[in-house]
């Protein structure tokens, strides 16, 4: 790349939007919550959020040019196995930090691309079997962007399902069989005026956030008189919010340390189980995203155990998407679970 | 002649453009091939001068677009030769003919590239022939200026010197950004990106003078910028100023608020309307399209009707090419170089690559040994859409009731339509006309919306309806989609296609258009909904080629069920 990209837009300057940025922030705590949908108009800032989180993340320890981010010499025998092809790649090993990988999966990538493919380079001057690896082991110990989700081909998406559950990434193709660990949290966004996303993928992510446009005049003039200065002056703007930006990043450390130590009580999982149970939501999925979630609330809030109150702030980004649908049900799922709080709750 | 308005705003949007080309990100133009379109290019060529032109075209490849192997010259010489991409070049004038093509995934690539603010501009040239056509949003989003120069008599276009444009000198404005988005919010534009563009606008008319002695905004920039980048967005016109407006500026302003010092001015007080903001509105008011104003008085946005939407907010284009599902590619397969085959060659090289040395070693001679084995052939996907055409008569004759439960099992309908890839669409017919209410589309969330405010009552105009409904089945078809019919109703025409009142002719014609239905090869089933099956609506099933159902009372279950098990599974 010839041009040197600016800065992304710092993360604690975004205006509002309290909800996704606090399920960007949990999942930066507590990766195992899953995925988060974020679904809304078009110019609330989704993608900005999403590209300010590679900025504000703490950077990882990875293996020196190694193309799966592994975390250290002896992944070759814990993570992609004595074949790891990369190994002749990165023949020192050496440690070093980068920044977390947060990957943008373009609409219409080919398999190939995702998944990897046959190297073509060797293949074709040294005549050599050898893994190309794709997208997915780029995003692996990071993030997986997708914009405009709903408009992802079916075949990706199933994909890209079988991945995340798995947290593992196997190629069987060409001749070559591959696996190496891929365990990335996806963030789709998208417009629902654009098309539904299916169920089953809709389940597999944690979180599910609703933005709109801010109603609020005094808001909107904030978001464009910051927007306005970051295009403008980008230097003193970023300069301005560094501070910030590391405060949060130093809140996020000090919450995923802590997060083995919180406990969540048999109340706090009865809790959890009642709301389910009270939305009819499918699976034990909701029960254990809602648990992680809250705990990890607790964990960013600096509190030991899990409280009622935390079940309550998360349930609706953790249960909105796994409800029934029932199109002649014209309450919105934002509704629904403020009274099955309320009923089971109570 | 002099210029016409729209040519002097196209002019403006160069200037600026080639001002500030990474913060106004580019132009969608609509307007056809021919001497307004050649001569606008040409004045964008000279505009945006050191940039580099290059045209890309709505099917380019990843390869062409980020970089990628060069098959040709990695065969010649033996180790990898790397081609880059467009985007990874120097900064460059992007030109995308045939833009109402545009796939949504090239959208949203182009879209990346545009917010990784690289300075690349793109010109999306849209020679689309209906309204309906359009860029996708996601990119329509970002282009600052939306420029429609369809209809402009040659002679109304001389060519001019963007450069030699002087911008009118005003007073600076107070707090810009505020009245960018207050501007915005008047005219129903909900994205943030509108106000944020128009302010880059204004600064881009200040220019050369840029960066931190920047002189402040003048309002006559502002106004400027306002007219060109929202007024092609507007969605509704200005609510009079009046207490009920939520969105009212003054009324959101508590005095506190206004701590930060940027320029707050005591005439600014609450209460008071505010003049700077009056002139914006005007100048943007003065620059909407001809059409679109009256369209916007004749109700408020969520009731026009689709055709009369501002395509630059819709949805339209992104829905559309993901509706044309013909010719998606499949995994190349291994077969033989018969006639109508593809060879699929990097999928050969790639299969034949791997036995390279063995061949060799086999004794092989040439530096590339491909067996007959190796040879992988292109599939692409046949199966397309189904579109179901929902044609439901609103009439007196008909209830209301049968009216709701339709919305009622369209929304069933579309709620099991992920699986299926399924677009409905619905089309009403009451008093004197049929009319389109929901194009196709697979969004629940959109027809939720149209679905709502559905009026019942009048005459049943039933040839016109089938008219329509033939229209959009041949529009669906031309996307590639597998239409299909579904018509609720009992039967009993009373207007005619003119308009006028008369059973028996009206029933000839409905007739006749039934027959044309029927020539369109158009799968139908016809739900008769009167309480008391008759004659009538059996002769135009007969007519119409349908299967026929009587269906009283149908509730919104049944009717959905009885739809898919009887329009099931597309050809």
């Amino acid at each position: 790349m010839s041009q040197a990209r600016p800065a992304p837009y710092p993360f604690s300057a975004i205006v509002g939007q309290e909800e996704m940025k606090r399920a960007l922030i949990l999942t930066a705590i507590d990766p195992t919550i899953g995925g988060v949908l974020v679904f809304g108009d078009r110019g609330t800032g989704k993608s900005t959020a999403v590209r300010a989180l590679a900025g504000l993340l703490p950077p990882i320890d990875a293996v020196e040019g190694c193309p799966y981010n592994c975390p250290g010499p002896d992944c070759l025998l814990t993570g992609a196995g004595p074949d790891c092809p990369h190994l002749p790649k990165t023949p020192k090993r050496r440690v070093k930090p980068r920044p977390t990988p947060v990957v943008d999966l373009p609409l219409g990538a080919t398999e190939d691309r995702v998944t990897g493919a046959l190297d073509i380079e060797r293949a074709l001057a040294h005549g050599e079997k050898a893994f190309e690896p794709g997208l997915l082991a780029r995003a692996h110990r990071g993030y997986l962007y997708i914009d405009e989700i709903n408009l992802l081909e079916d075949h990706i998406v199933d994909l890209l399902l079988d991945v995340a559950a798995s947290g593992e990434n196997v190629v069987e193709r060409e001749g070559l069989s591959i696996r190496h660990p891929a365990r990335f949290v996806l963030v789709g966004s998208g417009n629902p005026e654009e098309g539904e996303l299916r169920p089953q993928l809709l389940d597999r992510f944690g979180l599910s956030v609703e933005v709109r446009s801010p109603d609020q005049i005094e808001e909107r003039v904030e978001v464009i008189r910051r927007r306005d200065a970051y295009e403008s002056q980008p230097a003193p703007f970023m300069k301005r919010w560094r501070a910030a930006d590391t405060r949060l990043r130093k809140q996020i450390l000090a919450a995923r340390a802590r997060l083995p130590a919180v406990e969540a009580s048999d109340a706090a999982l009865a809790d959890c189980a009642r709301l389910c149970l009270a939305l009819g939501a499918d699976g034990l999925r909701g029960e254990l995203t809602l648990l992680r979630a809250a705990r990890a609330l607790a964990a960013h809030a600096g509190e030991r155990a899990v409280e009622r109150a935390h079940i309550c702030e998360i349930a609706p980004s953790a249960l909105r998407h796994r409800l029934r649908r029932d199109p002649l049900d014209e309450a919105g799922s934002g509704a629904r679970i403020a009274r099955a709080m309320e009923e089971a709750l109570a | 002649m002099t210029p016409a308005p729209a040519w002097l705003r196209a002019a403006w949007a160069l200037r600026l453009l080639a001002a500030d080309p990474a913060g106004l990100n580019g132009i969608w133009l609509r307007a056809r091939p021919g001497p307004v379109r050649a001569r606008f290019l040409q004045m964008l060529r000279q505009a945006m001068a050191p940039l580099l032109v290059r045209r890309i075209h709505p099917a380019i490849g990843d390869e062409a677009l980020f970089g990628g192997v060069d098959i040709a010259a990695t065969l010649a010489a033996g180790h990898r030769v790397r081609s880059p991409g467009i985007l990874a070049q120097a900064p460059s004038l992007l030109l995308l003919p045939m833009a109402e093509r545009t796939p949504p995934g090239l959208a949203g690539r182009l879209a990346a590239a545009l917010d990784a603010g690289l300075g690349h501009v793109l010109v999306a040239l849209d020679e689309g022939a209906s309204e309906e056509e359009g860029l996708p949003g996601a990119l329509a989003e970002r282009l600052a200026f939306h420029l429609d120069l369809d209809g402009l008599p040659i002679a109304a276009c001389p060519a001019l010197d963007p450069h030699l444009l002087v911008p009118e000198p005003g007073a600076a404005a107070d707090e810009p950004e505020r009245l960018a988005v207050e501007t915005a919010a008047a005219f129903g534009i909900g994205s943030l990106r509108a106000p944020g563009l128009t302010l880059a606008a204004a600064r881009a008319v200040a220019t050369p003078h840029s960066g931190a002695n920047a002189p402040p905004l003048s309002s006559a920039a502002l106004n400027l910028a306002a007219a060109l980048v929202l007024a092609p967005r507007a969605r509704q016109l200005p609510i009079a100023e009046q207490d009920a407006t939520p969105a009212e500026p003054e009324r959101e302003q508590p005095p506190a608020e206004s701590a930060p010092d940027e320029g707050e001015t005591p005439d600014a007080a609450p209460g008071t309307p505010d003049p700077p903001a009056e002139l914006v509105l005007e100048a943007v008011r003065a620059a909407l399209p001809p059409g679109l104003l009256e369209a916007l008085a004749a109700g408020p946005a969520g009731s026009a009707p689709p055709k009369t939407e501002a395509p630059s907010g819709g949805s339209q284009g992104g829905q559309q090419r993901r509706g044309n599902r013909r010719g998606r590619p499949l995994p190349s397969r291994p077969g033989r170089l018969e006639d109508g085959a593809r060879l699929d060659l990097v999928a050969t090289l790639r299969q034949a690559a791997p036995w390279q040395g063995l061949r060799h070693r086999d004794g092989a001679t040439g530096p590339l040994q491909i067996r007959r084995d190796d040879l992988r052939i292109r599939r692409f996907e046949q199966r397309s859409d189904r579109a179901l055409i929902f044609a439901v008569d609103a009439s007196g004759s008909a209830a209301l009731a049968r009216l709701a439960e339709a919305k009622g099992a369209i929304e069933l309908l579309l709620g099991e339509a992920y699986a299926r890839r399924d677009h409905v669409a619905l089309i009403a017919f009451r008093g004197t006309r049929a009319e389109l209410l929901l194009p196709p589309t697979r969004s629940l969330v959109q027809t939720k919306r149209r679905l709502a405010e559905l009026p019942g009552g009048g005459g049943t105009p039933l040839a016109d309806a089938l008219r329509v409904a033939l229209d959009t089945a041949r529009q669906a078809r031309g996307r590639g989609m597998t239409p299909a019919l579904a018509l609720l109703t009992d039967g009993r025409a009373n207007i005619r296609l003119d308009g006028s009142a008369g059973r028996t002719e009206a029933m000839g014609e409905a007739r006749r258009a039934a027959r044309a239905v029927r020539a369109a090869g158009l799968p139908v089933l016809l739900i008769d909904t009167a309480l008391r099956p008759q004659s009538a609506a059996q002769a135009l099933a007969l007519d119409l080629a349908a299967r026929y159902l009587p269906l009283p009372g149908a509730d919104a279950r049944r009717l959905s069920g009885a739809v898919t098990a009887a329009l099931g599974d597309p050809g």
